[in-house]
């Protein structure tokens, strides 16, 4: 074919996605977090790490995530058609094709995985295998289109990264890293309602059943509010455990109360001057969520820098 | 119509192409990285024939 009929005739084609196209599949936004939590996990380690493979365990721990995303949006193209939020991902786009996506996502997967192992321990390894296994079957096939507590139980995904961060650095599992995954699965619940409650429509048309859809709005601002305070009893108690302090105390109590704060303010609401004021409440929730994990998470760091000096803790 | 006017096409592979071989080109420095990280380590030594450790 020649460069004239390609100018004038040819349409994308699979095979034709630009680089950026593939990295979009990744999902770099959450990669964001992924990045930011495993780095956290890894640096608040008692165990130094050469910063060489420091680097390396985070990158691929992040690309082990990307091909979470992948798949991800491999799997849900025909619900991410539907939905407004989701409707411009590469795949309902139309610039990569369903079976590129599903090949790039895999071998993404198994190229992390192998990585992490030889760059640090199998430990790491298998523990972002399974994360990748619990994010694409677990949630992504299974859970989500079955029960309005896909969020919940697929929370878990996304809480495995300072887990892993600091699997990478020690070898092992220990109380702090459970501690640091446990923060992160109480925040997703209510971080992914308060999105649901003015993302409505798009949930709704797309059949998933989030809460908002199965058991109603009212009931939906109630978990908001019942997993925001489990979540600040939770956050504010690890400030009494090795990965706290007074700083990281100081941090927490700020940052739930605002949050607890926001969850009462969502509880009161009702529909209608939700629907009034187009949900300012609702994502300002959302937006102070984001806040928050970056803001306990470098408390935590800053905590594990001191400590490694002598100071700081209890 | 010009045969030297770029269609998107060229565009979107020139991109991936040149993405591709940087991606590839970081990984190979990355691989070298850890290779010297991982022997320069105080711990290394070569695996013997009678099963030294590594």
């Amino acid at each position: 074919m020649s460069d004239a009929s390609l100018n004038s005739t040819v349409s994308t084609q699979p095979g034709d996605a630009g680089f950026g196209d593939f990295f979009a599949l990744l999902k770099p936004r959450v990669m964001t977090l992924v990045v930011f939590t495993a780095l956290v996990g890894l640096l608040a380690a008692p165990v130094g790490v050469h910063p060489v493979v420091g680097f390396a365990a985070i990158l691929f721990i992040a690309v082990g995530g990307g091909a979470s995303g992948a798949l991800n949006m491999w799997w849900e193209s025909d619900i991410d058609r539907i939905m407004k939020r989701t409707r411009k991902r590469p795949i309902p786009a139309g610039k990569i094709a369903e079976g590129e996506a599903l090949g790039f996502g895999v071998a993404l997967a198994g190229f992390s995985v192998v990585m992490l192992w030889l760059a640090t321990n199998w430990v790491a390894a298998a523990i972002l295998a399974f994360t990748i296994f619990f994010y694409v079957v677990i949630y992504t096939m299974w859970l989500k289109r079955w029960t309005p507590q896909n969020i919940v139980i697929g929370g878990a995904a996304g809480a495995f990264p300072p887990m892993i961060g600091w699997a990478a650095a020690t070898g092992t599992v220990s109380i702090e890293s459970v501690l640091m995954f446990s923060l992160v699965f109480m925040w997703t619940p209510p971080h992914f309602w308060a999105l649901a409650l003015f993302m409505k429509s798009d949930y709704h048309e797309a059949g998933v059943p989030m809460l908002t859809v199965t058991h109603g709005r009212k009931s939906t601002r109630k978990h908001i509010l019942v997993y925001t305070v489990l979540l600040a009893v939770l956050a504010i108690g690890a400030a009494f455990t090795s990965i706290g302090g007074p700083i990281y105390l100081t941090v927490a109590v700020i940052y739930n109360a605002i949050f607890l704060k926001g969850a009462y303010d969502i509880w009161r609401r009702d529909e209608a001057t939700a629907e009034a004021d187009n949900y300012i409440v609702e994502k300002k929730v959302f937006k102070h969520s984001l806040y928050y994990l970056f803001a306990l998470f470098t408390a935590i760091l800053v905590q594990s820098t001191l400590a490694s000096f002598g100071i700081g803790g209890w | 119509m010009s045969l030297s006017k770029q269609h998107e096409l060229h565009k979107r592979r020139f991109s991936r192409n040149m993405g591709l071989g940087l991606v590839l080109a970081g990984f190979v420095a990355l691989v070298f990285g850890l290779t010297v990280a991982k022997v320069s380590n105080e711990d290394f030594s070569v695996p013997t024939e009678n099963g030294g450790q590594n």
